[in-house]
């Protein structure tokens, strides 16, 4: 199975003006802002490098369905100068758009295996395209699982949708770290999931995005149900730069995360996040 | 119908053990079912027994200031107490049912008494405990780290 690497188109290179058309409120400091400039296809897992005027320019994962390449979805949470300019910008301003960037989920090799997608906090946006391109050809798949952790139940990302998810044939696990008696649902880690999910290793495909160390403790968790390395695809986040294989900041190992990556074979990556140092 | 011995046998908690230990065990143990909101343990109540979720789920609640705090649930399969095994046999925190929860509930008494006849049994079943005890701490080191990052700005 492989993730390939899509090289972008050389006008992807200079960044493009997109206008923010909708913006929906999804925590205290996320946002998820829907922009339109153009037609703009994209493979699940993939991202962009996004800017407001001055404030510099920050990768982001797509967050939007990649069957409506009319419209471009980015989640964005403000933890910094750019992230904060990006989510202050209202319906009508314009951001400029780079790409789209990266290694994309093995969705056409996931065929017939059942998919278990693993996601933590701020890591569901970039499930999230892969989901709804899951769900648009929803045989093509065995089962769909989707393990969510967050920190608590009023921040999970698309509470909505989540439920919507399960109407439409995925299972859904939700648990976050703490609670008060008023949540029903589950409360613990992440990784508490994966026992309860029921997998059958011998025909899992697993996607993970979240903080990296979330998805170490999730991985360890799926090698402890038996799904082989090759067949575990996280989604990895470097301080990405350029976007092109250039610059370098972004190395992981022998690996650039902005053209190797964002979406790894565990396999491959495990080697070298062994390395302290990298 | 399933007996409470072969739900023993067939639980994870207590695989590997003889026939005969399971034959043993099954003599402290009975079938319970429990509606949403029942109170199985209550922090600092005498822990005179422990239960086995055959379905269901049970919160573990802390009571704070605030009000309860929910530390974990348990689901199928899962055991919900281990104050039992240890002096002064008190429970350390709530067990709430969030569902209807069908359960396999053991007497406490029964069971201690059981291990003191027969250390070996004592042995397998300390072994197991702990291994649902580091299990259970991994995950309770886990939490602390608070994976998720800071509390959004106005949280």
């Amino acid at each position: 199975m492989s993730t390939g690497v899509l090289q972008p188109a050389p006008e992807a290179l200079v960044p493009e003006p997109f206008e923010v058309v909708r913006k929906r409120r999804d925590m205290a400091d996320t946002w998820t802002l829907e922009l339109e400039g153009g037609p703009f296809p994209f493979a699940p897992g993939q991202f962009t490098m996004l800017s407001a005027g001055g404030a510099g320019e920050v990768p982001i994962s797509i967050s939007g369905d990649p069957g409506r390449s009319e419209q471009l979805v980015h989640t964005v949470r403000a933890v910094g100068l750019a992230t904060a300019a990006i989510c202050a910008a209202e319906p009508g301003r314009k951001l400029g758009v780079r790409g789209p960037f990266g290694t994309a989920w093995p969705l056409a090799d996931a065929e017939g295996a059942d998919v278990v997608i693993a996601a933590g906090g701020i890591g569901l946006p970039p499930l999230r395209p892969a989901i709804l391109a899951l769900l648009s050809q929803r045989e093509r798949y065995g089962r769909l699982v989707l393990l969510y952790g967050g920190r608590a139940p009023d921040q999970l990302m698309f509470p909505d949708e989540l439920q919507a998810w399960r109407e439409q044939g995925i299972e859904v696990h939700v648990t976050v770290d703490s609670a008060g008696p008023e949540w029903l649902g589950h409360v613990g880690v992440v990784t508490r999931l994966v026992r309860q999910a029921g997998i059958d290793p011998s025909s899992t495909v697993a996607m993970s995005c979240g903080p990296e160390i979330m998805m170490r403790f999730l991985v360890a968790a799926l090698k402890e149900e038996g799904v082989p390395t090759d067949r575990i695809y996280v989604s990895m986040e470097r301080n990405m730069q350029c976007a092109i294989g250039h610059c370098g900041h972004c190395q992981l190992g022998p690996t650039l995360v902005c053209r190797d990556g964002p979406v790894y074979r565990w396999s491959v990556l495990e080697p070298w996040l062994a390395i302290r140092e990298l | 119908m399933r007996t409470v011995e072969q739900e023993i046998a067939d639980s994870g908690l207590f695989a590997g053990l003889e026939p005969s230990q399971f034959e043993f065990i099954a003599g402290c143990a009975r079938f319970e079912r429990v509606d949403a909101g029942t109170l199985l343990l209550r922090e600092g109540e005498h822990a005179d027994e422990f239960f086995l979720i055959r379905h269901g789920a049970v919160a573990l609640e802390l009571h704070a200031p605030t009000g309860p705090l929910v530390i974990q649930t348990l689901g199928d399969g899962e055991v919900v107490g281990w104050s039992w095994l240890f002096a002064p046999y008190t429970w350390h925190m709530d067990g709430r049912a969030v569902e209807p929860c069908s359960l396999v509930s053991f007497d406490a008494a029964c069971l201690r008494g059981k291990v003191e006849q027969d250390h070996e049994l004592g042995y397998q079943l300390m072994t197991r405990f702990a291994a649902n005890l580091i299990d259970r701490l991994q995950a309770t080191r886990f939490q602390l780290i608070d994976v998720y990052g800071r509390a959004p700005a106005g949280a």
